[in-house]
């Protein structure tokens, strides 16, 4: 399966990051109270770079990703910050620019394709609509014959036949495929997928994330990868954020997430994977506890109540800085110092968590 | 497809065979009296009840019963002892245009009205205009049939002469057929539009927090037609299946009320003056036509739900 | 509409189980508290009929006052002209008599008519309501429970009545037990007796509850706590009464509230018709078919019950909806007022 490169990859840092997201807080008035879901997220993505933001349910992962086009905005929902592609403010335009935006310059997938897909409409028509939507003046024939390419593309095997079944005549990885096809139909330049291997089989998620793969390196698409498993983000990403309560608690290249993580929640998280080139550990060490309700937060550091190394410092909200004098694009949030670092997060001869005391 | 369809059509004969025992168990042995007085109707001799019980076979067994007494409705020959003798059958044949009119007419304003203002509702859902339609729905449902019918008749019958009290004037004078008819739908579709109303919110409700809405979002929609296109069309659905039920159930014997208020001569009216006069014959043929239609329509909404469901038209989905 | 923000953790809820929470909406739903207000207005009322029959209006429903003449502040009033119209509402002009009039050319107080006629709608609202949910309860419990052939069997035969018109059926069995009264095996009813209308309306309602309670059974049945149960050697009865049914009281509240309404139009339908309460007894059914025949010279007589049914059953269809909006936990809108900080166009600072 391959994927033909339609446009040259574009070079990175031509004139400041394709998409700049600075201090984005997004707030939810519940019945139950305020929930500050994203709480103060910082970011560049370059032109053809893969961006992972890694996360538990509820770390604000998701509706980062989705306030960046506009999805959450809504009567109960406060959003501060900014987001600007190519130096363009997103977060003031109306709901009728942004929806110029949306699909064609910034894709999203999400994460179940059966649900994702409406079920009443043939993909086809799903794709046609998309290309449509944008470009008005493309007829209905020319439509659906740029669909039925753009499922080849994407390696779904006879395209001009499958174009015209429902979603769920499609088996999930299919499905899924189609999705992407979706998404690239109007060329975007960035493709944000929201969990895109989470609710396929282990098998199918290693096949999409080459398509991924490929996308990226062929067409120099810019990718955020939202995902809560490590493992994929060791497939594919160039630079990672670890997200924890809403806030970034770690972020850094791929290597330096994987060799030198610095907090103690990415240790958990690293700790977790299982890895096929050592010995299978007594038992698969998990991060002790729940994260927390945002309702109620801990005081000062979110990972607190589970972490096994708190210390005094703890009780103030530490900063997301560059501790680490040799590397001042790896940030993170961990107060201990990078000496204590290196000693606490190796727990039986590989990076993770300690169980508390 | 041509099994779902055999299947479907078995099974509703099923049903109407045994809506048809039920009906017959309902008149005949239900009831603590002598059946054949019964039929005989208020002023019966003992000849006419001895009478009566040959014809109608209570002097046989209970399934040979039956079998007469559907025969005799099925072939058009169960006449009214209570009412000067007339053919039942005919009699019903005759109210269909009347309470077709009245039905269809009905239909197309609550299923216009009830889906306009259930989209209204559910696109400035908790804002002023739901809350509004939401209480206008509740009294619609809550209203029963006879106050409005007297509100409209007094006040714009009778107060104010704007239309004809009652009577059912024939499609051949459209005119008169609309004034005749502008009331009687009103007061039959009342109820209707408050219901469909709030399916049809609750629906779109339910449907606008699916997956598949958000992604038509993200793919840069315009909100109309993700409202249209993605929202409602969904939505729609269970509207549709539920519309053919409903409208089963009114040309089945919904009327009845209406039919009698505004003087309507169709079946229903039929059925209101058999029941003034006790007159079961009447009765039993009224129900078998009833229900036939409910049966009908129960039908012909599952097969417009496989066309619309595509999940259900194709079966399941591929490995 | 947007996303809800992701799962928020254990404890997210301010304390309390699910019934706290929504006796907490419920609270904040002042429409639906009203409602049940002026239902539990209505009924006090009704109940009140024989006080208010004998002290303020100082008659019964069915005395007639035909040839009586009114004496208030001076003029003389008759309560039956002769050309058969009746006196209209008189409020508290006459000390609280004929409060809303006289009915046709019997002259009975219309008030105290009304309220009499309240309790036989309401008691047989109420009473079918109960016999529906008892029904629909076992026969859901039975059919979801046991499945396969008993599955069947229950389903079909809600089947047929569910396919029946609603009147047609309350029709059908109405005037079939109207002539002769009831008698099977050892229950045996006089054709007048209120028991009628109400067993019949309770029937014909069964399916419209038993089926959508059979799908949760279904549905629950599924789920690991039953395994545990019946794997602990909980018996039937163990583990639909003390499993099963807990998980239903929501659904199942909401259905009983919401199918008093229906009877009580259902009744008032079947009445009017001749096919409910029959003689002596009365309903507002009734007194609305009563009152129909006059319509033109008293219209009051047919909107005065009609009225009052009108308001019973949408206070009853109000606190109905808004208790199915507070048990529901993933209710889509809520109507009361928005929690903490929010800008009317998803605020951009």
């Amino acid at each position: 399966m391959s994927v033909t490169p339609e446009t040259a990859p574009v070079t990175a840092g031509a004139g400041g990051p394709l998409l700049a997201v600075e201090n984005l807080r997004v707030g939810f008035a519940t019945e139950d109270g305020r929930v500050q879901a994203v709480d103060g997220v910082n970011f560049e993505l370059e032109a053809g770079e893969v961006l992972a933001i890694v996360g538990e349910s509820g770390s604000g992962k998701s509706v980062t990703a989705q306030t960046i086009i506009g999805l959450t905005r809504s009567p109960n929902s406060h959003i501060e910050g900014s987001v600007r592609l190519r130096g363009e403010e997103l977060t003031t335009q109306s709901e009728a620019q942004l929806q110029s935006v949306r699909g064609s310059q910034i894709a999203m997938i999400f994460q179940d394709p059966m649900t994702s897909l409406n079920p009443v409409y043939t993909v086809g028509r799903q794709i046609v609509e998309a290309i449509r939507a944008h470009h008005s003046q493309v007829g209905r024939k020319e439509a659906h014959a740029q669909a039925i390419e753009l499922l080849g593309a994407v390696g779904i095997p006879e395209p001009e036949r499958r174009v015209d079944d429902y979603p769920h005549e499609f088996s999930g990885g299919m499905r899924q495929r189609a999705m992407i096809a979706m998404g690239l139909a109007l060329e975007p330049s960035v493709l944000i997928a929201d969990e895109p291997t989470t609710a396929l089989d282990v098998t199918i998620q290693a096949q999409i994330l080459r398509l991924i793969q490929d996308l990226n390196r062929g067409r120099g698409l810019a990718t955020i990868l939202i995902t809560h498993d490590l493992g994929v983000v060791a497939e594919v990403a160039d630079r990672v954020l670890v997200m924890y309560a809403g806030k970034v608690v770690e972020q850094g290249t791929l290597d330096d997430i994987f060799y030198d993580p610095q907090h103690p929640y990415t240790w958990g998280l690293l700790g977790s994977l299982t890895r096929l080139d050592r010995p299978r550990p007594h038992r698969l060490p998990q991060i002790s506890g729940a994260p927390p309700s945002l309702l109620r937060l801990p005081s000062g550091c979110a990972f607190r109540p589970r972490c096994p190394h708190e210390f005094a410092e703890c009780k103030e909200v530490p900063g997301l800085l560059p501790r680490l004098p040799e590397d001042p694009n790896h940030l993170d949030r961990c107060q201990l110092t990078p000496e204590q670092k290196r000693r606490l997060r190796e727990v039986e001869g590989r990076i993770g968590l300690e169980e508390p005391a | 497809m041509l099994r779902f369809v055999v299947r479907r059509v078995v099974g509703a004969v099923a049903v109407l065979f045994a809506i048809s025992v039920l009906v017959f168990l309902i008149f005949n042995v239900v009831p603590a009296t002598n059946p054949a007085q019964r039929i005989a109707g208020k002023n019966a001799n003992p000849q006419l009840i001895e009478n009566v019980e040959k014809e109608w076979g209570f002097d046989k067994s209970l399934p040979e019963q039956y079998w007469t007494q559907m025969k005799l409705i099925f072939t058009g020959q169960v006449t009214s002892y209570s009412q000067a003798h007339i053919n039942i059958d005919q009699r019903i044949l005759e109210g269909i245009p009347a309470t077709a009119s009245l039905c269809i007419g009905a239909a197309i304003i609550w299923l216009s009205l009830g889906i306009l203002f259930g989209y209204l509702s559910a696109i400035r859902a908790g804002g002023l205009t739901d809350r509004a339609l939401t209480v206008l729905a509740l009294v619609g449902i809550s209203m029963p049939v006879f106050w409005l019918a007297s509100i409209l008749l007094y006040y714009f019958t009778y107060k104010i002469e704007l239309f004809p009290s009652n009577g059912y004037e024939p499609l051949s004078h459209p005119g008169r057929w609309f004034s005749h008819l502008i009331l009687p739908w009103i007061t039959l579709a009342v109820l209707f539009v408050g219901f469909y109303s709030r399916v049809l919110r609750s629906s779109m409700l339910d449907v606008m927090n699916e997956d598949y809405v958000r992604t038509a979002r993200a793919k840069g929609l315009s909100n109309r037609r993700v409202m249209v296109r993605h929202v409602l069309r969904n939505s729609l659905i269970p509207i549709i299946t539920l519309f053919g039920l409903d409208f089963g159930a009114v040309i089945g014997g919904g009327a009845i009320v209406t039919e009698y208020l505004f003087n309507i001569e169709g079946v229903g009216l039929f059925t209101a003056e058999a029941l003034k006069q006790q007159d079961f014959p009447s009765i039993m043929a009224v129900a078998m036509f009833g229900a036939f239609f409910i049966v009908l329509f129960n039908t012909l909404v599952d097969f417009a739900y496989a066309y619309l469901d595509p999940r259900i038209r194709l079966g399941t989905s591929a490995a | 509409m947007p996303p809800e923000p992701e799962k928020q953790g254990v404890g997210a809820r301010q304390g309390g189980g699910p019934w706290a929470i929504a006796g907490r909406r419920l609270r904040r739903n002042k429409l639906a508290l009203f409602a049940l207000a002026v239902f539990l207005l209505i009924v006090a009322c009704c109940l009140l009929a024989p006080v208010w029959a004998d002290h303020v209006a100082h008659t019964g429903p069915n005395t007639t006052h035909t040839l009586e003449k009114l004496h208030e502040g001076g003029e003389v009033k008759e309560v039956v002209e002769p050309s058969g119209k009746a006196i209209g509402p008189q409020f508290f002009a006459a000390g609280g008599r004929f409060f809303l009039g006289a009915d046709g050319h019997l002259g009975r107080d219309e008030m105290v008519r009304l309220l009499y006629g309240g309790r036989a709608s309401l008691l047989i609202g109420i009473t079918a309501a109960v016999i529906t949910t008892i029904l629909a309860v076992v026969l859901g419990l039975l059919a979801g429970y046991y499945g396969g052939f008993t599955d069947t069997v229950i389903s079909r035969a809600l089947d047929v009545i569910w396919s029946f018109p609603v009147v047609l059926l309350g029709i059908a069995l109405g005037i079939a037990l109207a002539v002769g009264g009831l008698s099977i095996g050892p229950i045996h009813l006089k054709s007048s007796s209120l028991w009628i209308p109400t067993l019949i309306i309770g029937v014909v309602y069964t399916p419209y509850m038993a089926r959508p309670l059979r799908g949760e059974v279904l549905a629950l049945r599924e789920k690991e706590f039953i395994e545990a149960a019946v794997a602990q050697g909980a018996g039937v009865f163990r583990v639909m009464f003390v499993e099963l049914l807990p998980n239903m009281i929501s659904t199942i509240i909401v259905f009983f509230t919401l199918n008093i309404a229906n009877n009580m139009l259902l009744e008032a339908t079947l009445s009017f018709l001749g096919a409910g309460v029959q003689p002596p007894n009365s309903s507002w059914g009734t007194m609305i078919s009563e009152g129909f025949e006059a319509l033109y010279s008293q219209p009051l007589l047919t909107i005065i019950p009609g009225t009052a049914i009108l308001l019973t059953v949408l206070s009853v269809n109000v606190f109905g909806d808004g208790l199915r909006d507070a048990l529901d936990p993933k209710s889509k809108v809520r109507y009361e007022a928005r929690v903490g900080t929010a800008e009317p166009e998803g605020g951009v600072v």
